[in-house]
């Protein structure tokens, strides 16, 4: 139940300049919902490796096709730069990083600091899976 | 007019006022802090949940079934997997409540967002379980 008043409504995004925070707040719901529908992927792998070698040839060859590869690199991104940025929010949490020059700190090491991981992640990948 | 027909006679008092003093339901914490707990358990098993995916690049089936099915890894990734669906339907069902405002629709997906998040975490927890048995 809801009382009907009328007050001023605050001003809404589009008053606002867009800050480094502000969109890494939303990156960080969209790069959640991403990694909501890549469970879907992470489900198909296990299940294929359970199901048997011909399910399991399917998986692989989507994850060496451009579009699957462009997918799982994604996906990557997604989870690094999530646990990074759910990191910031745990210092925030207990209290600590609000100042401006911290808040823009742990902004900019979240966000740099995940794609620097991703392309970490994926040499190291690519360094072993050449030589399987 | 007669009275007979009638619910009980409107209380002037606004919601709020009629909510003001009777305290918390205690209740209302119980996802923000479920949604830190999982995330703290991914923190934490993120190097050994990259670790094991590292471990089954560029293996086939055989290879990757026999990792898959060793105690550990096993443990490591029915953890993770636990941590992450749970953390992910929470996630799913702030963003559903913040966007979704009709109320019908509004259950409708908080709903399928729990079937979602239930099916994908017992379809993985399946597998590492049928991995591990061996058949």
């Amino acid at each position: 139940m809801t009382a009907k008043t009328e007050r001023p409504l605050s001003p809404h995004l589009q008053i606002y300049r867009l800050t480094l925070t502000m969109a890494m707040s939303v990156l960080h719901r969209a790069t959640g919902i991403a990694l909501y529908v890549g469970t879907l992927l992470l489900a198909w792998w296990l299940i294929a490796a359970a199901e048997g070698p011909n399910a399991y040839s399917h998986v692989q060859a989507f994850t060496s096709s451009f579009l699957g590869r462009l997918i799982v690199f994604g996906y990557t991104w997604a989870l690094v730069h999530h646990l990074l940025s759910g990191i910031r929010h745990f210092v925030w949490d207990l209290g600590y990083g609000f100042k401006a020059n911290e808040r823009e700190a742990l902004t900019w090491g979240a966000l740099l600091g995940g794609i620097g991981l991703t392309v970490l992640l994926w040499m190291i990948a690519y360094a072993i899976g050449g030589g399987r | 007019m007669s009275m007979t027909n009638q619910a009980p006679p409107k209380s002037m008092r606004t919601p709020l006022g009629r909510v003001r003093s009777l305290g918390a339901a205690h209740t209302g914490t119980g996802d923000f802090w479920r949604q830190r707990l999982t995330g703290v358990a991914m923190t934490l098993l993120i190097i050994p949940a990259i670790w094991v995916v590292m471990m089954l690049v560029g293996r086939n089936q055989a290879g990757a079934a026999q990792i898959l099915g060793s105690v550990p890894i096993a443990l490591i990734l029915l953890c993770f997997i636990v941590a992450s669906t749970w953390h992910m339907k929470i996630g799913m069902q702030v963003i559903i409540e913040d966007y979704v405002h009709d109320e019908k629709l509004k259950l409708a997906a908080v709903m399928a967002n729990q079937f979602f998040c239930a099916v994908v975490a017992l379809t993985s927890i399946y597998a590492l379980l049928k991995l591990s048995s061996g058949v």
